[in-house]
């Protein structure tokens, strides 16, 4: 399992309790917890397999507390890992051992809604489908929709530049996003971007935006809103071939269609989804292929057609289209639960992000197939088809010596093969700490350090999520030393771009 | 001109000026030296650098060297029924796509389709320490370090020299529909956020002396249904109309002596006590001819949430972008020092100070 390399020394005794005095006298009683029992609901996120107890929990409820504890942390380099829900999957919100860890829990207002201009302004606690309540008497809604929009917030979306299934055509957190407050480590309040469509000087926006809580802590945030839909249509198609549904989506955007969602799970996930959920998925195909289309009603009746026509070329032998809400809802529901449902194949599951060219899926998978063989862990792929965002799920037994290290060595072997096809190691849920090595991979030192550059421009102390994201150049050093077998990049039959 | 990968040949240029500390002026095209502040520097052409590296419609992406023309990858795109989303103005023959990213300025369908920033995926740059450095790429999703590509969306050549940019592109709509009412400008303005708020196919919406323009994109299905729900007549020769207004080429801004003010807002906001506008992008751009005290334009702007922008004018000298908070602008010149610490790349050109 990878390290976390301490940036800070561990603090004394009596540092200890002047930092947790000099919080006191910010804080309430409930809103610092500093005893181990306290401490324990904090100590990982959704990448559960990574734990670390922080020196102090922080839930400030305004923002003079938020600037006056980081004030006190910057003064006493203390490191600050901000923390939303805690569902990222990368471990962005692991705890540092010798630093505070800051909740923005109680920043859960939504403070102002302009429908005039569609945008709202929420604070960064508030849930992510919250919002899409909040508004949703007014036909509007707030787009990007991660499978755990039920619980996650929308600081931590932003953090993270979150996706979902409709990103094709609406895009990620970045293009839903106007405006983001920020405080800095030095406790400083700035404004980046703005409720116009434009803003002087340079994009900072689009810095902050998955920069994994590494720049500044985001305590307020400007999204766009977009009416709903007024036709929504999903289709369903069973192929018995999984490089026919390749062709098939390929097909379906060179026609010069955009559906709204365009998702495909292999004959594993289908059948543990089927399994779970009782969706209605044929379980004699090798993978299905769910295509929803959205716009005007005639607009989306004729597409229906189109995509239909387009499907049935390409080889599926099944296309059903929902018939009615409740069963587009099964559909869906199938899809959302694959995750879940997988893991009931196995005590534990190991999920993965990478992105590729669409055009390289069926080697990429191949190349999966033959990796899942030689080191005896079955995978299932769950794949955001329409914009190459692939989630291969490892299924291995933490409990069998040596399956947790075996199956992060796969899934950084997937990571790798991901970019040397030209892709990238993560598509939406980030480096965090999971994938700090892979960014050896993906990028060469002089890109490392123009990272590190760009850091200290927002954090000169480094005392923002240290560790996080962007890996030192002696670990990538260390990583390589220890990766490169005989001289070989790994993958050394895949041309490099 | 020839297709020319000039990677290194820049490169070289941008080490020996880093060495002599020679600040530098980066052309493209020239087609934009009009916009920004006055430009200062040995010039460095990289309009030579041209050339399609990559283009894989089925992918939706294009990678291009930055000295290609922005015709040329449009008509590349047209073949294939597709296009640059952003719709992004020329302002002259030369434009080239490095100049396009650069100065980051979107057309009529901005608001609807998104920005420049929006659909640019990954580019190849060249820092102001001469390091040729690759971020993003031509995957739609991507969140591997931070989105350094964006950054250089509208920097004009502050932060790198752009070597090659990755940008996903769309269909083409099969129809195109544009629609005219007869509507002052506060009619209009209600009219614009009232269908924001629908799920119309809606790609541009402007006004101007009375008229109201809006323009329909998608399939034919959809267009003449929601032609239909909103009435008005239709307009001939609409693609035309559009080209001129992207294009700066309307009556409006037919003095070029003059003074072009743009006042970015919020789009529903009130109506302007100002002389005559030309309103764009749904209400959110709001053109202004002449003379005016920049102080109290910028100050009405911001009274909206917004900010006014002196376009085209001859005093500048002056900084033409209004001025940042102090915490801010500090935070420009230290991302400005981690990608150019010597200040040799168009220094002056953003702001007097970066």
């Amino acid at each position: 399992m990878s390290q976390l390399e301490s940036t800070a020394q561990p603090l004394s005794d009596a540092e200890r309790a002047r930092f947790l005095t000099a919080l006191g006298a910010i804080l309430a009683g409930e809103s610092l917890l500093h005893d181990a029992e306290e401490l324990r609901p904090y100590e990982c996120d959704g990448l559960s397999a990574y734990r670390t107890l922080p020196l102090a929990v922080a839930l400030p409820a305004t923002l003079e507390q938020l600037q006056a504890t980081l004030k006190i942390c910057h003064q006493m380099q203390i490191p600050v890992v901000a923390r939303g829900a805690g569902t990222g999957l990368s471990g962005g919100a692991l705890p540092h051992s010798e630093g505070l860890l800051l909740s923005l829990a109680k920043f859960n207002q939504i403070l102002e809604i302009d429908q005039a201009n569609l945008s709202a302004r929420v604070q960064p606690g508030v849930r992510n489908l919250a919002i899409s309540e909040a508004v949703a008497h007014l036909d509007l809604y707030y787009a990007p929709d991660p499978s755990s929009q039920i619980a996650c917030s929308i600081g931590g979306n932003v953090a993270e530049n979150s996706g979902g299934v409709h990103c094709l055509k609406y895009g990620l957190t970045l293009h839903n996003v106007m405006e983001v407050n920020i405080v800095t480590i030095e406790g400083e309040l700035i404004t980046l971007g703005g409720a116009s469509l434009d803003s002087p000087g340079y994009d900072l926006l689009a810095a902050i935006v998955g920069s994994e809580g590494l720049l500044g802590i985001i305590v307020e945030v400007r999204v766009k809103l977009i009416p709903k839909p007024a036709t929504i249509q999903v289709l369903l198609a069973a192929f018995n071939q999984l490089n026919d549904a390749g062709s098939a989506v390929a097909a379906i955007i060179a026609a010069g269609i955009i559906p709204a969602g365009l998702e495909l799970m292999d004959k594993l996930s289908l059948q543990a989804a089927e399994d779970f959920v009782h969706a209605g998925y044929p379980t004699d195909a090798a993978a299905i292929l769910l295509c929803e289309l959205d716009g005007a009603e005639a607009e989306v009746g004729q597409q229906v057609e189109e995509v239909r026509q387009l499907l049935q070329m390409h080889g599926a032998n099944e296309v059903r289209l929902a018939r009615d809400e409740q069963e587009r809802q099964q559909f869906w529901k199938g899809r959302k639960a694959a995750f879940p449902a997988v893991g009931r194949l196995a005590p534990d599951y190991y999920c993965m992000d990478g992105t590729i060219p669409r055009s390289r899926l069926s080697e990429v998978l191949e190349k999966m197939a033959q990796l899942s063989e030689q080191y005896q862990l079955p995978v299932a792929n769950v794949f955001h088809a329409g914009d190459g965002n692939l989630h291969p799920l490892i299924l291995y037994d933490a409990n069998n010596d040596g399956e947790l290290e075996k199956a992060e060595q796969f899934g950084g072997d997937i990571l790798e093969l991901c970019v040397a096809v030209g892709g990238t190691i993560t598509g939406e849920h980030g480096v965090g700490i999971e994938k700090i090595n892979q960014m050896c991979v993906q990028f060469n030192n002089l890109e490392l350090l123009q990272f590190h550059a760009l850091k200290a421009a927002f954090d000169p102390s480094g005392l923002l999520n240290p560790g996080k994201a962007v890996p030192t150049l002696h670990r990538c050093a260390e990583f390589g030393a220890m990766h490169v077998h005989h001289g070989e990049l790994p993958f050394p039959d895949l041309p490099r771009f | 001109m020839p297709d020319n990968d000039l990677s290194s040949a820049l490169q070289t240029a941008l080490q020996t000026a880093q060495r002599k500390q020679t600040p530098l002026n980066l052309a493209g095209g020239g087609s934009k030296a009009f916009y920004g502040r006055l430009r200062s520097g040995q010039t460095l052409d990289i309009n030579a650098h041209r050339g399609v590296v990559n283009y894989a419609p089925e992918e939706l992406v294009i990678t291009v060297r930055s000295g290609t023309p922005l015709a040329r990858i449009e008509a590349l795109l047209a073949d294939r029924q597709q296009m640059l989303p952003f719709e992004p103005p020329h302002f002259g023959t030369t434009a080239s796509i490095g100049g396009t990213i650069a100065c980051g300025l979107s057309g009529p369908a901005r608001p609807y389709r998104g920005a420049v920033r929006d659909h640019l995926l990954g580019c190849r740059i060249i820092n102001g320490k001469g390091e040729q450095l690759k971020f993003g790429g031509e995957v739609m999703k991507n969140v591997a370090g931070y989105d350094v590509s964006r950054l250089m969306v509208g920097a004009q050549g502050t932060l790198g020299l752009l070597l090659e940019v990755s940008i996903k592109v769309l269909p083409m709509p099969k129809q195109n529909l544009t629609l005219c009412l007869e509507q002052n400008e506060d009619e209009a303005l209600q009219t614009f956020s009232r269908l924001a708020n629908q799920p119309l196919p809606l790609s541009a919406a402007s006004h101007y002396q009375g008229v109201s323009y809006l323009r329909l994109s998608g399939s034919e299905a959809g267009v003449a249904a929601a032609s239909a729900a909103i009435g008005g007549e239709e307009l001939d020769n609409a693609a035309h109309f559009w080209q001129q207004e992207c294009e700066q080429k309307h009556d409006f801004y037919a003095n070029q002596e003059q003074p072009l003010w743009r006042l970015s807002l919020p789009p529903a906001s009130a109506p302007l006590a100002l002389p005559e506008q030309y309103l764009s992008w749904g209400g959110a751009q709001r053109w202004l001819r002449g003379d005016h005290d920049a102080a109290l334009l910028r100050q009405l702007a911001q009274q909206h949430g917004g900010h006014a922008e002196l376009f085209r004018g001859d005093s500048r000298e002056a900084d033409n972008l209004p001025p940042l908070k102090p915490g801010l602008f500090k935070l420009h010149q230290q991302v400005k020092h981690a990608f150019d610490p010597q200040g040799i790349l168009n220094p002056g050109r953003l702001y007097q100070k970066i």
